[in-house]
């Protein structure tokens, strides 16, 4: 009862209210409490987060794991962010003389310095490193094997070239009129009509398994979410 | 390569990149590397923009910043580390990955703390009053996300974390009803709306007929149904339906290729962005922007 059945009767009344304030504009009220109450509940998992995050790494080098050098680097460097971060070290004063009062993201302050200089480019280069992969699976994958792959293929090739300053050169020969068969007209056809065909397939598709699956979870037929363990 | 020939290649590589290093950055009268200029922001500033602002190394007032410029090389650093994983998982990618970690779940607390719990639960409960039957209930609706923000931090302890299945489930619920709303009305409806054109398009004047205009919407018209009777597996995949849906999936492949483009050139212009870091604003081998006077000015 405690375990089961009261968390599914949760799930299924707040989603319910979201749902009839949508029908309901009465209801409107619930739903913006319901929505606060979610946000606040939001932050309060990134605290459960970090401080799982914390202990874990804790563990791993009070244990002396394999690399539990790295560990403390990531303690290290949670601990010095969240300190900057709640205690706002470097935000300006604002007009009463409280740095409490500026926001904690102030241009200069030691939480902005951090996100600048090691949040920033740290996230962005792991991303790009993607790039040499993304290119290093195609060339072994890519195979003019049949019609599907070949469609591909020739989709991914046109596009690319097409989106480049490159497509515009190769197919400058081609006279205007004739301008839709040129790579950037091309890439124009097939982004307008047949990608657009594809991608709304694919967002109805979504949509539909995404409203199947809130109804298993809010009629209590999927609840996977709880867990099986005992806690 | 073995590891004594690895040795044999980098260490002279990392000696000649530190020694141009120093020369750029120290020698002086060199061509300098990584400073970075702030001058005093303006009085009418917003809090957001703190007490200094970045400057051109020429503009009046301007100073170098001894924070910002070591940021600048702790970026560049950084950026090195992960790049180094293209040639092998080392130390100093290792160490990179461990300071993101870091910084990221802190940075994702911090900011749930600042803009979650101080302006929708703090300054709420600092607020309250226990006055009148109204005041006594809206105050317990303040408290109520408290309490199931303590008992989704229950999961910590060692016993009794099953407590944190009733704010779990308040959180999957309210996720459920949101998404179940937002992706019929944005993504099921419209799209639906989206596709119903006419297969038969007229002339802005209204006399004549668009062939291409036509043809275009017949086009999105038929990928659409085609695609979905692709994805439609109640009925088997034979005879005309079979082919219907077979152009469903060229329709489908062709929309994969045109993604697979778009992120691959995604990743490029970010990898791009981060070499002209490197370059631009840690090097200052080039400066596109114009950031820097010429040298020699």
């Amino acid at each position: 009862m405690l375990r089961n059945t009261i968390p599914w009767l949760i799930a299924a009344c707040a989603g319910s209210v979201i749902i009839a304030a949508y029908f309901v504009p009465s209801a409107q009220g619930w739903q913006d409490t319901i929505g606060q109450w979610f946000e606040v509940l939001a932050s309060f998992a990134f605290v459960l987060g970090g401080v799982n995050l914390a202990m874990q790494n804790l563990q791993k080098i009070s244990a002396r794991e394999p690399g539990w050098g790295y560990a403390a680097v990531t303690l290290m460097s949670f601990l010095v962010t969240l300190g900057v971060g709640l205690f706002k070290v470097g935000v300006p004063a604002d007009s009463s003389g409280s740095r409490w009062g500026g926001s904690y993201q102030a241009e200069g302050s030691a939480f902005w310095w951090l996100y600048e200089y090691a949040y920033n480019p740290t996230i962005s280069t792991i991303f790009a490193l993607l790039a040499f992969y993304v290119a290093s699976a195609a060339f072994r994958a890519f195979r003019w094997k049949n019609t599907e792959a070949t469609l591909l293929l020739a989709t991914a090739f046109i596009v690319l070239l097409g989106r480049t300053y490159a497509g515009a050169v190769l197919t400058s020969a081609i006279p205007e009129e004739y301008s839709a068969f040129t790579f950037p007209g091309l890439t124009t056809l097939i982004m307008g009509v047949v990608n657009t065909a594809g991608q709304r397939a694919i967002m109805i598709g979504i949509a539909l398994g995404v409203a199947a699956t809130s109804l298993k979870v809010l009629l209590g037929i999927n609840r996977s979410y709880l867990g099986s363990g005992d806690g | 390569m073995t590891t004594a020939t690895s040795s044999r290649v980098w260490w002279p590589i990392c000696v000649l990149s530190a020694a141009f290093l120093l020369w750029r950055a120290a020698v002086p009268g060199g061509p300098g590397m990584a400073r970075v200029y702030v001058k005093p922001a303006p009085a009418e500033a917003d809090a957001s923009s703190a007490g200094w602002l970045a400057a051109r190394p020429d503009e009046s007032g301007a100073v170098v910043s001894p924070a910002r410029t070591a940021g600048v090389w702790v970026a560049a650093l950084l950026t090195l580390a992960i790049f180094s994983f293209l040639y092998k998982d080392n130390p100093a990618y290792r160490f990179a990955e461990a300071v993101m970690v870091g910084v990221s779940a802190a940075y994702f607390m911090v900011a749930g703390f600042w803009d979650g719990l101080v302006p929708k639960l703090f300054i709420p409960l600092s607020q309250m009053e226990w006055g009148t039957v109204g005041e006594v209930g809206r105050s317990l609706l303040t408290l109520t996300p408290l309490v199931l923000g303590m008992m989704l931090l229950w999961r910590l302890l060692p016993r009794g974390g099953w407590i944190a299945r009733w704010p779990l489930a308040f959180i999957v619920g309210t996720y459920a009803g949101i998404r179940l709303l937002s992706f019929l009305e944005a993504d099921f409806v419209s799209q639906i709306r989206n596709t119903i054109v006419p297969l038969v398009v007229r002339d802005t004047d209204g006399l004549g007929f668009d062939l291409w205009a036509s043809v275009r919407n017949g086009l999105m018209l038929g990928g659409v149904l085609s695609c979905l009777a692709y994805f439609f597996f109640s009925m088997d995949h034979r005879g005309w339906y079979g082919r219907v849906a077979r152009v469903g999936v060229w329709y489908l492949m062709i929309t994969f290729g045109a993604s697979f483009a778009f992120t691959v050139m995604g990743r490029i212009a970010l990898l791009a962005s981060r070499l002209e870091f490197l370059f631009d604003d840690w090097l200052w081998l080039i400066d596109p922007l114009g950031k820097r006077p010429p040298p020699g000015l």
